[in-house]
């Protein structure tokens, strides 16, 4: 571009920042399952904070360009905080939620050293080690989580000191929403920043953005313990609301799933995890008669098929359909 | 103690060859195309699969059984290098890896699908079973018969790299893909050749393992990290680094196991990561 101006990013930015109107239809829909369908609130809160998680994922994956197969390391230790503190006679949810962000992000930000400082095959190796680490402890330490059998007694008071958690999952549904949309706006806000610009330089050419100035190992480490606190807000989401917490918070299974969920919506964009996590959890709950075995047959199918026609995903396809027409038109 | 501890250590080796030929394949295909092939343990699957057919369903003896496991893993290991993997090559590590995930997910369904979701039962020769005595210790059979295979494995794959043509080329195409291309190697023949060799040796190792580690209808992702360990530690594309990080996993695994039940797989983990933090490309690796 001949005319670009120094102010040309900045432009660019700006309207990136600005609320599109399917945006606004897109969060205003959330709230149809209280007046569609209020028989399936619990799933709808379900969907909500697989969708926080496949956001936080998204953060690095999606954006920094860093794999994780270990990201439920994160959800999980954020979920046995919440539950553990709960389970110890402090049952307040927002406090509690904080804490376990703390103690997730904690962990993000030690291991975020690590992460930083691998590419290729051996940070696949090590994230996924991390995270069977975790499990592997959480599953020894029987005395503290329980072990195979879970997390027993967690008891949550009322919300706010008003709304107590219910069977139907009102309380939970709203919870999980209204903090889905607070991390949405805090990583809509990130993304759209100069450092965001630096996140998506790194994941385009990692050699390059050192070369030019760009601390990358910096904006790594502070990517990934965002992402860290994120994954622990959506794991004590689902303690507190479900309140039980078991090993399979923590394992290579959830992991991947999320890795799945987003891949399936489309990385890199931040409606992608959210579109996924609804699309995911949906068809799951529809087809839940069948043996578990048989769903993986079709996510298996699913993500051959994605890799190989759709590489950005459904949002991906559907952008670049809209893109066909409006040339056809 | 003396004698629990040489126990370990042999039944610790047996197993850790047994990883080495599960793994080694993905450690030459991996270094020469840096293609990350999750599905490795999916072809291992297969050839035990095969095997449990051969043996229960048409009564051919286990021996004989091994070989079709070789050939139906490498057979449909090219199927799916020529039809899927191809078209990945330069793609990122992403791709591939939701590609090949994709495959695990699918090929486990099918394998619980047809097989149940039980454990293979498999009877083996009487000749392989029992144990013998050899200077006052006590040897299984088969772990004697496993670790005899797996050397004389490892030292045709050496002997088959070092002095053939073909293996320079191997070795020309690990080194330097680009360069071997400009001298007029067809790497892409190579490549699928030492890929059908690679899943061959895995599905050998699938049936090999029935005995050790049983089968499932979850194999190929219950393997598949105990693999991926050996190969990322061993380095990409050696044969002594995958053997040598076999013997250990396999012997350390065995001596947790024993001495530190608690513990579980933990050990294993955490020698990995401190491994690879210390070498990122494996013991062996070159780059």
């Amino acid at each position: 571009m001949p005319s670009a101006t120094l102010s040309e990013p900045q432009r660019h930015l700006e309207a990136q920042i600005r609320w599109q109107p399917l945006e606004i239809a897109f969060w205003l829909a959330t709230l149809l399952p209280f007046v569609l369908t209020p028989n399936h609130l619990v799933l709808a809160s379900q969907i909500a904070i697989t969708a926080l998680f496949a956001l936080s994922l998204d953060l690095i994956l999606g954006y920094a360009g860093i794999i994780s197969l270990g990201h439920a390391a994160y959800f999980g230790f954020g979920s046995y905080t919440a539950g553990l503190i709960a389970k110890w006679g402090w049952g307040e949810p927002l406090t509690g939620l904080l804490i376990a962000a703390a103690a997730a992000g904690a962990l993000g930000y030690v291991t975020s050293f690590i992460i930083a400082r691998f590419r290729h095959l051996a940070l696949i190796m090590i994230t996924l080690g991390l995270g069977l680490l975790l499990a592997e402890a959480a599953n020894s330490a029987g005395w503290l989580t329980g072990g195979a059998d879970g997390l027993q007694g967690v008891r949550m008071w009322k919300l706010l000191g008003l709304f107590q958690f219910d069977l139907y999952g009102t309380t939970a549904y709203t919870y999980s929403l209204v903090v889905l949309f607070l991390g949405f706006l805090l990583a809509r806000r990130l993304i759209n920043s100069p450092f965001g610009l630096a996140l998506r330089g790194i994941r385009e050419n990692a050699v390059r953005m050192p070369a030019i100035g760009a601390a990358s190992a910096a904006h790594i480490r502070k990517v990934y313990t965002i992402a860290a606190v994120m994954a622990g807000i959506a794991g004590a989401l689902l303690a507190q609301t479900t309140e039980t917490v078991s090993l399979d918070t923590l394992s290579f299974q959830r992991s991947a799933d999320v890795l799945v969920i987003l891949i399936l919506g489309g990385a890199g964009r931040l409606y992608g995890g959210i579109v996924g996590a609804i699309i995911y959890m949906v068809a799951r709950d529809q087809f839940s008669h069948i043996n578990p075995q048989y769903w993986y047959f079709w996510i298996g199918t699913l993500l051959i098929a994605v890799v190989l026609f759709l590489p950005n995903g459904i949002l991906g396809g559907m952008a670049r359909l809209v893109r066909l027409e409006r040339r056809a038109a | 103690m003396i004698d629990s501890a040489f126990g370990v250590l042999f039944d610790g080796f047996a197993y850790g060859m047994l990883l080495f030929v599960l793994s080694v394949g993905l450690s030459v295909t991996l270094g020469m195309m840096n293609f990350i092939n999750l599905a490795h343990c999916s072809f291992a699957m297969l050839g035990g699969f095969v095997t449990v057919s051969l043996t229960n369903g048409l009564g051919w003896p286990f021996l004989a059984s091994l070989p079709g496991a070789f050939a139906s893993a490498a057979l449909v290991s090219v199927a799916f290098e020529r039809g899927l993997y191809r078209r990945l090559y330069g793609a990122s590590e992403l791709d591939q890896c939701l590609l090949t995930i994709g495959i695990v997910f699918v090929s486990v369904a099918v394998a619980a699908y047809v097989y149940g979701t039980i454990q293979q039962p498999l009877s083996l020769p009487a000749y392989l079973r029992g144990s013998v005595s050899i200077l006052g210790h006590s040897f299984g059979v088969y772990r004697l018969f496993l670790i005899g295979v797996s050397i004389v494995i490892t030292a045709a794959l050496v002997a088959a790299l070092e002095l053939t043509r073909f293996g320079a080329q191997v070795r020309a195409a690990v080194d330097n893909q680009r360069m071997a291309r400009g001298l007029g190697i067809d790497v892409d023949r190579v490549f699928a050749v030492t890929f059908a060799l690679g899943s061959g040796l895995a599905g050998l190792g699938g049936a090999l393992a029935i005995e050790i580690v049983g089968l499932d209808h979850a194999f190929a992702f219950t393997y598949l990290i105990s693999v991926l360990i050996v190969v990322a530690v061993g380095g990409l594309g050696s044969i002594g680094g995958s053997f040598l990080a076999a013997s250990v996993l396999g012997i350390s695994d065995m001596a947790g196991k024993y001495y530190f039940p608690e513990l579980g797989a933990f050990l294993i983990y955490f020698v990995m990561v401190a491994l690879l933090m210390w070498r990122p490309l494996g013991l062996f690796g070159k780059r």
